[in-house]
């Protein structure tokens, strides 16, 4: 099937400066965004996540620029942008972001209806009651029941869940074509979790959005991803489609990160913990930035950065292991038995 | 399972909760019961604004109870207790908080985090003695000795709740309330702290409350576990009853929400979602009950004849 791409990172470099230091945060990404899908941005605090993502809306913290590389986006080229007043075309408009907490992203001194129409203000030019007809509607979207008494409620009066819901209003006020969630569940409880992340899913068959989620928990991807991109120290080291990466995953990392969650771990043995630390980015990475926290890690892993090598046409991955001449390294027992979890649960099930 | 624990620890017995005012009182814990046995793990499962904290605060009598017993080791140890109980119970029974960003004090070097419960309860100790007892500590969750004189900013979200780890193993508790301990660590981390927490266990006999929102980690650590809802407790049992056949609603939609690292299931699931207006109990209340052995269930007759009907 061909895709259409709607937006494209060619060789994106960010760095940082901080204390008289250069910190590399995000080190030759190259990236497509397939219009309408849903990607998955999976990786442990620090790897660069946020900050690739933040690129695009051209909301990097002040001490940091874009090295190299370009961000293309309906003929235009995002990395070059360094005007509010080019940005202002693209935030919001064209590419929204929810961020991770909602407790922190929402002005406690306003009304959630002014909050809303702040945005439809700033970007369709439209006030009074068309406003506020208009707001009522998206936080009908957005499954917030008796919306007129809401609209005129602060954001303490709203429950964790609910807050989430007024931040993707908020998002979704100028129909973005591309909608970021940035961790969009991490504060809040399972249920609700589950809850918001199906108002994603289903906001984004009706608007025919592309959305971006950035998380840490590969377990809450499962079922609201069609590809996944799993980035390790500012890299993408393995991208794939869901079912690729959860039942045929190539790079350690990978395998590390599935290997750690709870939900495969066997009562009584110790379950799998990545051991040292993610490295340090201000210093120069050399070979597989992974290599030093793999067990398995082979010689040329420590020498030499690894190429893509290509599993499909939909898979790739940065590892020598799929080499030819690797020696042959197979993924933990454990995770290669993930489809056979689907057949205990529906036993399970039927019980 | 049941065999393997049976000297009781903490009973707790129709606890109730109240906060507010007087006038305008508000009840967080209600009719609450439950047991926890030496040496196992006990599961607090639970939204936020369940409840789950606060029985855990009222356990280490931070917060007051308004009713109902909390015994530990036969003692009875919430109101009204002797200073001297007071201060064993102070030594032995700890608890882990679940922000490590926030439970720590920023201004404070870890020598002085770790060692403060220390100070309180041996006034006594020499400074040598002290030192000694703090890098054994750290050593003991996998901390250099030499971290003592750093401060918290120093450190990782991992390493900071082993901190906080620490500074309840400090002083040698038999039980350990850990509210949330992993929930705000990244999924790397949290496999860290939850073996670190097994391994304590079983070199020390430690006991463990653990209170969590996350069913998926409780299936992994715990022995049994209890679900509670709006302050009242719903469902208990062995963790792997629990799992394979839940029978209050509400417990089975805290387990439909778990997301499941498979993504064929995953996008076929339905989620079940739980609605209270689906009890009937305007005729016939709901009691605590046992359906089969271990397994309990707040149900009315009605109910408790059709979970029976399911368990065949």
């Amino acid at each position: 099937m061909e895709q259409e791409v709607i937006l494209s990172v060619k060789d994106l470099n960010v760095k940082f400066s901080l204390r008289g230091r250069v910190l590399h945060a995000i080190r030759d990404i190259s990236l497509e965004l397939f219009k309408g899908e849903s990607l998955a941005i999976v990786g442990e605090s620090g790897s660069g996540k946020t900050v690739l993502t933040k690129n695009f809306i051209g909301l990097l913290d002040k001490n940091g620029w874009v090295d190299s590389g370009e961000i293309l986006y309906g003929g235009m080229n995002l990395a070059g942008f360094t005007t509010e007043k080019e940005w202002a075309q693209i935030r919001g408009k064209e590419i929204a972001m929810v961020m991770q907490d909602p407790m922190t992203s929402l002005n406690p001194l306003k009304t959630i209806g002014w909050q809303i129409e702040e945005a439809l203000r700033q970007h369709q030019g439209l006030a009074g009651s068309a406003a506020k007809k208009r707001a009522v509607e998206i936080l009908t979207d957005v499954g917030i029941p008796e919306p007129e008494r809401r609209y005129k409620q602060y954001p303490h009066e709203f429950s964790g869940g609910m807050r989430q819901r007024v931040v993707i209003a908020i998002a979704m006020a100028c129909n973005p074509k591309i909608l970021i969630c940035d961790e969009p569940t991490t504060a809040l409880d399972v249920t609700i979790q589950a809850q918001i992340l199906d108002l994603i899913h289903d906001l984004q068959k009706k608007y025919r959005l592309t959305t971006i989620y950035i998380t840490h928990d590969l377990g809450v991807v499962a079922n609201v991803a069609d590809r996944i991109a799993v980035m390790y120290a500012g890299d993408i080291v393995e991208v794939g489609t869901c079912n690729e990466v959860f039942y045929s995953p190539q790079h350690p990392y990978t395998w590390a990160l599935l290997s750690s969650l709870p939900q495969l771990g066997v009562k009584g043995e110790e379950l799998y913990s990545i051991k040292g630390t993610p490295p340090n980015l201000f210093n120069r990475i050399r070979g597989d930035a992974f290599a030093p926290r793999n067990p398995q890690a082979l010689r040329v892993d420590f020498l030499h950065r690894p190429p893509y090598f290509e599993v499909s046409p939909t898979h790739k991955a940065r590892t020598w292991l799929l080499d030819p001449r690797a020696p042959k390294v197979e993924p933990p027992e454990h995770i290669k038995n993930i489809r056979n979890l689907r057949d205990e649960k529906k036993e399970d099930a039927q019980r | 399972m049941m065999k393997k624990y049976q000297e009781l620890l903490l009973q707790v017995r129709d606890l109730e909760v109240t906060f507010g005012t007087r006038r305008k009182p508000f009840v967080a814990v209600k009719d609450v019961s439950f047991e926890i046995y030496r040496g196992e793990t006990f599961g607090l499962v639970g939204e936020s604004g369940s409840g789950k904290t606060t029985i855990g605060r009222a356990i280490i009598r931070i917060n007051p109870t308004s009713a109902g017993r909390i015994l530990f080791k036969g003692e009875r140890i919430n109101g009204v207790i002797p200073r001297e109980l007071d201060r064993r119970v102070t030594q032995q029974v700890q608890m882990i908080f679940q922000d490590p960003m926030a439970s720590l004090n920023e201004r404070a070097k870890v020598d002085y985090i770790v060692s403060e419960g220390l100070m309180n309860v041996h006034k006594h100790l020499g400074r040598e003695e002290r030192e000694a007892r703090v890098s054994k500590a750290l050593s003991d969750v996998g901390l250099l000795p030499e971290f003592a004189g750093r401060f918290p900013h120093e450190f990782s979200g991992g390493q900071r709740q082993r901190i906080g780890i620490a500074r309840s193993l400090i002083m040698e508790p038999e039980f350990i309330i850990a509210d949330e301990p992993i929930s705000a660590l990244d999924v790397s981390i949290r496999a860290q702290v939850l073996n670190l927490l097994s391994s304590l266990q079983k070199q020390r006999g430690l006991t463990y409350l653990f209170i969590a929102h996350d069913l998926s980690v409780m299936r992994f650590i715990t022995d049994r576990i209890a679900v509670i809802r709006k302050g009242v407790i719903v469902e208990m049992a062995e963790t792997e009853t629990l799992f394979s056949h839940p029978l209050h609603p509400y417990t089975r939609a805290l387990l439909s929400a778990i997301p499941m690292p498979d993504p064929i299931s995953e996008k076929q699931k339905v989620l079940e979602v739980y609605d209270p207006s689906r009890h009937d109990y305007s005729v016939y209340k709901p009691r605590w009950e046992q359906v089969e052995e271990g397994h309990f269930v707040m149900a009315n007759d009605r109910e408790l004849a059709e979970y029976r009907e399911r368990l065949k």
